[in-house]
């Protein structure tokens, strides 16, 4: 059996399924990393900006165009392009294929997670049903989880390619504080998949139709330990021990500069953006609106696709919360020892998520079958 | 249209933006050689040995630990998709696993494979 790609090539000209569906792709995929690459300089501002309010002092406040300051807006622009056009140093002695491929691991799956994202409702444009997902599939989630796992592979080579101790250390770090936490965090969602009974994630938003169907009442032990996990795989203070700057210099990344650098940084920002959208899908009710169900908005606003931008902004507005905190308790938390950080994973995380997963079968056991 | 043809043009875009970035300096930035500047950055200490020489073993057994609670993780997403259409009978056959699940991870914890210090 091949793979059967569908294309007659006469049918290209005209809309149709096949033709709709991939100016729609393109269309959303533009627009989708036209977004994400303008995150990381905006995010990198505000986290320089709120400590710097936090700890009353002004942070950059100079970058901007002319004479208008902009409150220091343009800092992270001129940092990138100081950046890039630096000179890159690669220390004798690096592996020369890893060194330069850690980036690139670190990148592309932050990216090809943000596709699989539901940002809106479904759109209804000449009677074509365009889901607000780059990509629509069925097993959403099992997908997220396959490709985030493989930022592991862009830290522990960053940090062995380098030939340097402190990389080395802080990359052994990251990467096993990564797959230590990968664990509970799959666990943390089974609750979600039980109780919603789908793998889809554009599926589980619109079965929190209602306020009290969303994740964060049905399984509150579930987020607690999903978001505490999030702040481990993104390896982020409290839990940012890989770049424990008074002991590794700067973990895995020690020995990178200009671009390369660069691409660590989009790819730590674009994967904080994922995780706090998988937050806001699973347990905030993605695109809806609170205490207003879709079909009501729909029948208020006349067509969905009305309805699609509003969707866009509380879905946008509910990551900015979570984006919100993991700068605040980068800013309010010291950082954990690793031994308290290894054994919070495995001996508390760990059985308190399998117990979680239990006690919701029974539960919905109980309810639900006769 | 087939929902994995856009996943690998995703797929093929993130690895052309990284590569792009992992690239760009080569051409961009200035070049000059010193000898000192090639060394990896130690706290400006001559090094002695090799980057990559040592390891704890601790992060060896926490890998294999991993690999085997994390194919937990995934059995459990099968069985959590297949919840209703199994039932309660579902519902012990996982409650048996989840429990050879549970004596393995008491086992390991006992042995200490999770202390570090």
């Amino acid at each position: 059996m091949g793979m059967n790609l569908g294309i007659d090539f006469s049918s290209l000209l005209q809309w149709n399924d096949f033709t709709v569906d991939l100016a729609a792709f393109a269309v959303k995929f533009a627009i989708l990393v036209g977004g994400l690459l303008q995150l990381p300089p905006l995010l990198v501002w505000i986290e320089r900006r709120v400590p710097a309010l936090m700890q009353r002092r002004r942070g950059p406040n100079r970058v901007g165009i002319f004479k208008w300051r902009l409150y220091g807006l343009l800092q992270s622009l001129a940092d990138t392009v100081k950046l890039i056009f630096k000179e890159e140093v690669v220390p004798d002695g690096a592996h020369k294929v890893f060194y330069h491929l850690a980036p690139v691991f670190c990148v592309f799956p932050a990216f090809l997670v943000a596709c699989a994202i539901p940002y809106g409702p479904d759109l209804a444009i000449y009677g074509y049903k365009i889901p607000l997902s780059v990509v629509r599939m069925d097993v959403g989630f099992l997908f997220i989880f396959a490709i985030s796992s493989l930022a592991v592979y862009g830290v522990a080579l960053a940090g062995w390619a380098s030939n340097n101790k402190y990389s080395l250390m802080g990359s052994l770090r990251a990467s096993a504080q990564m797959i230590s936490y990968e664990i509970p965090l799959g666990m943390s969602l089974i609750p979600i998949v039980l109780i919603y009974g789908t793998l889809d994630l554009g599926k589980i938003v619109e079965a929190q139709n209602s306020f009290f169907q969303w994740g964060v009442f049905t399984a509150p032990v579930s987020l607690l330990i999903f978001v505490i996990c999030m702040f481990a795989e993104t390896n982020r203070a409290p839990f940012d021990l890989a770049e424990a700057e008074g002991e590794l210099v700067a973990g895995f990344h020690t020995e990178y500069n200009s671009a390369k650098f660069a691409a660590f940084f989009l790819g730590e920002y674009v994967s904080m953006f994922v995780l706090s959208c998988l937050a806001s899908t699973v347990f905030f009710g993605g695109w809806q609106v609170p205490f207003v169900s879709y079909d009501a908005l729909v029948t208020m606003l006349g067509s969905p696709n009305f309805v699609a931008p509003i969707g866009i902004l509380m879905l946008l507005l509910k990551a900015a919360f979570f984006m919100w905190v993991y700068i605040w308790v980068r800013w309010t938390l010291p950082r954990f020892r690793y031994d308290q950080l290894m054994s919070l994973g495995w001996k508390f995380m760990l059985p308190i998520g399998l117990a979680n997963v239990v006690v919701t079968a029974i539960v919905l056991a109980v309810l639900r079958f006769k | 249209m087939n929902p994995y043809i856009p996943v690998i043009v995703v797929l093929i875009f993130g690895v052309v933006l990284g590569g792009i970035l992992s690239g760009l300096a080569a051409f961009l930035g200035p070049k000059k050689y010193s000898r000192e500047k090639m060394d990896p950055y130690e706290c400006g200490v001559p090094k002695v040995t090799a980057g990559s020489e040592k390891m704890s073993v601790k992060f060896y057994l926490t890998a294999i630990l991993f690999i085997l609670f994390d194919i937990e993780t995934v059995f459990l997403y099968l069985w959590a998709r297949t919840f209703k259409e199994l039932g309660w009978l579902g519902i012990i056959e996982i409650a048996v696993f989840v429990l050879i699940l549970v004596v393995g991870y008491i086992y390991v914890v006992r042995r200490g494979a999770l202390e570090w210090d």
